[in-house]
């Protein structure tokens, strides 16, 4: 177990090693986010904005102008929400090679409430133009996502989760924007998540498997752009589930849709996320089973809608 | 480049007042008032100031310039254009489809560095070429020229505050103060002033000048380019829709091209 914003830190640092143009921002949360080990390492190219998001992203399209790879980085409801107007012009339309790194996303932030659950963060990042999005579903897939974002140029967001996370991928996994990964292979319906949802989707083949229920997973860690083969495949078998710790509206269910329309795939489809609402304090564990996100869930969704 | 005097600069900055009235009235929109105010400004910057190649816009070595009031992008073309960034004739095109000249400056132009055009940005990215060249050493400046009323902007404040704690030295921002916003005067919708004791307080140094006399605008950039510890703010008082009598501070000159019979009066009185 390890929280995948861990990968994020380690990525950083050995990105750092091998990689003299890139910089590192942070808005006053460094400890948190873990880019405080790269400002160890790296001190000179390491620059704490304070807590002001909307400078420190213009900051990081300034210093892109000037060949820097800039990994933007903070809580991501203040890092988007704060500066989405930065972002529309200094990022993304300006195409500036800037990386905005969004730790603590999501319900299973916890304890800290509503304010630091980002739930829309991946709605606002899709609808920006020139914007790739990932989430990865661990802390290997961060780190490896750390070295593919570099290596695009041009605008980026990767959403970080702050809760230790199951440890799916080792030194071999390849990262590569734009492919999701099939976890399970599944004959009776796929569910297809996001983050830390991976993991639930995961627990939810198990409990469907005693139910005799055959049912993939796949981690579709690139949101934008999107695999959509990998949506066309699992709707072979008829029931796709999309899971995701962030509102239904705008994120990974609305994209899995997206395709599922416009390709005409007649399949059964339910989207587990949070359900339009805020959730509020509490353990992660507690807030997914209250709020509908855990295996568990998962698992009832797609019994129910397979039934049909 | 050949560095001009005074009095060859205001003879260009009032050729440069004619082009850029042309220029928007051929668009049928854009910003006369605040392109008029801005206009002798950019002309010490690009024809005596700065060090650039427009001929290599990505110069490493380049002094950076931002238009952070994006919306006074035809003063800015018109210098550029000059400057030999993109032939002329592309003023001709100024806000048409298919052209290089957005109605807000982008950086796919030959001569911007960062889209501008939502008010309040400039000054944070200046803040990140400025430590991008101290880090790689670099004894480039970054001029840029902020709105009045973008002062109204709290973003302004995060970069300002920044600016000043991280004594980025090498940062020259001038207000284009003209003291009228688009539906109001500054002074009524929101006052700023006193703009020197604010920058001041956030670590700044600062001037305050006449921004249309080329002799002041010449001696404050001189003597902020000679800045060893702290960002350089230059209050240049100017008049919104300068040279022209009856855009002269004057509200609804904000975002109108003239017709053919205002344009025509202007040239005249341009002469």
């Amino acid at each position: 177990m390890k929280p995948i914003r861990d990968g994020y830190g380690e990525g950083l640092v050995k990105l750092g090693k091998v990689n003299k143009n890139v910089v590192v921002l942070d808005a006053g949360v460094s400890d948190s986010t873990r880019t405080e080990w790269f400002k160890k390492e790296f001190p000179e190219r390491f620059f704490n904005m304070g807590i002001s998001e909307a400078d420190m992203v213009c900051a990081a399209a300034g210093m892109s102008t000037c060949g820097k790879v800039a990994f933007a980085t903070s809580f991501a409801g203040f890092l988007l929400g704060r500066t989405m107007d930065q972002i529309f012009v200094s990022v993304a339309y300006s195409k500036t090679n800037v990386k905005l790194a969004g730790s603590h996303a999501g319900v299973s932030v916890g304890e800290d409430g509503p304010t630091a659950q980002s739930i829309n963060d991946i709605a606002m990042m899709r609808a920006m133009p020139n914007m790739v999005v990932v989430v990865p579903a661990d802390a290997k897939e961060a780190e490896k996502a750390v070295f593919a974002l570099a290596e695009h140029k041009g605008p980026a967001y990767i959403r970080l989760a702050r809760s230790d996370s199951e440890e799916f991928f080792g030194d071999n996994y390849e990262f590569k924007i734009g492919k999701a990964t099939v976890m399970k292979k599944g004959k009776n319906a796929v569910i297809i998540a996001i983050g830390v949802m991976v993991k639930e989707a995961m627990a939810a083949a198990e409990i469907l498997e005693a139910d005799g229920l055959d049912v993939g997973v796949v981690n579709m860690s690139t949101i934008k752009p999107l695999d959509r083969e990998a949506i066309i495949k699992a709707a072979e078998t008829g029931v796709v589930i999309t899971a995701e710790d962030h509102n239904i509206i705008g994120g990974l269910g609305s994209a899995v849709a997206e395709v599922l329309a416009e390709e005409k795939l007649d399949v059964a489809f339910k989207r587990i996320g949070a359900q339009d609402r805020f959730a509020e304090s509490g353990p992660a564990k507690e807030l997914f089973e209250k709020y509908g996100l855990n295996g568990k869930h998962i698992a009832a969704a797609v019994k129910a809608v397979a039934k049909k | 480049m050949e560095k001009l005097g005074a009095s060859e600069l205001k003879e260009k900055g009032k050729e440069f007042r004619r082009t850029i009235l042309k220029t928007i009235a051929n668009a049928g929109s854009g910003h006369p008032g605040g392109s008029l105010s801005e206009i002798d400004i950019l002309t010490v910057l690009y024809f005596r100031q700065m060090k650039y190649d427009a001929k290599r816009p990505d110069w490493p070595e380049r002094d950076r310039f931002i238009l952070s009031k994006g919306h006074g992008c035809p003063g800015l073309y018109v210098v550029l254009a000059e400057a030999g960034y993109f032939p002329k004739e592309e003023l001709t095109k100024l806000r048409k489809i298919g052209s290089m000249l957005q109605g807000h400056p982008n950086n796919s132009t030959p001569g911007i560095e960062i889209t501008t055009g939502s008010l309040g940005q400039g000054l944070s990215v200046a803040n990140g070429i400025a430590l991008a060249g101290r880090l790689d050493k670099k004894d480039y400046k970054v001029y840029l020229i902020l709105g009045d009323g973008e002062l109204q902007e709290g973003s302004v404040w995060e970069a300002a505050m920044t600016a000043g704690f991280k004594k980025l030295s090498n940062i020259i921002a001038i207000v284009d103060n003209n003291k009228l916003a688009q539906d109001n005067y500054v002074k009524d919708l929101k006052d700023i002033e006193p703009i020197d004791k604010k920058f001041e307080a956030f670590g700044w140094e600062t001037q305050r000048i006449n921004g249309h006399d080329y002799e002041e605008i010449i001696d404050a950039l001189e003597n902020a380019a000679k800045a060893k510890e702290k960002p350089q703010l230059i209050i240049a008082d100017t008049v919104k829709g300068k040279g022209v009598s009856f855009m002269e501070n004057q509200k609804g000159w904000h975002g109108k091209a003239p017709n053919a019979e205002q344009l025509k009066q202007a040239l005249e009185e341009l002469k």
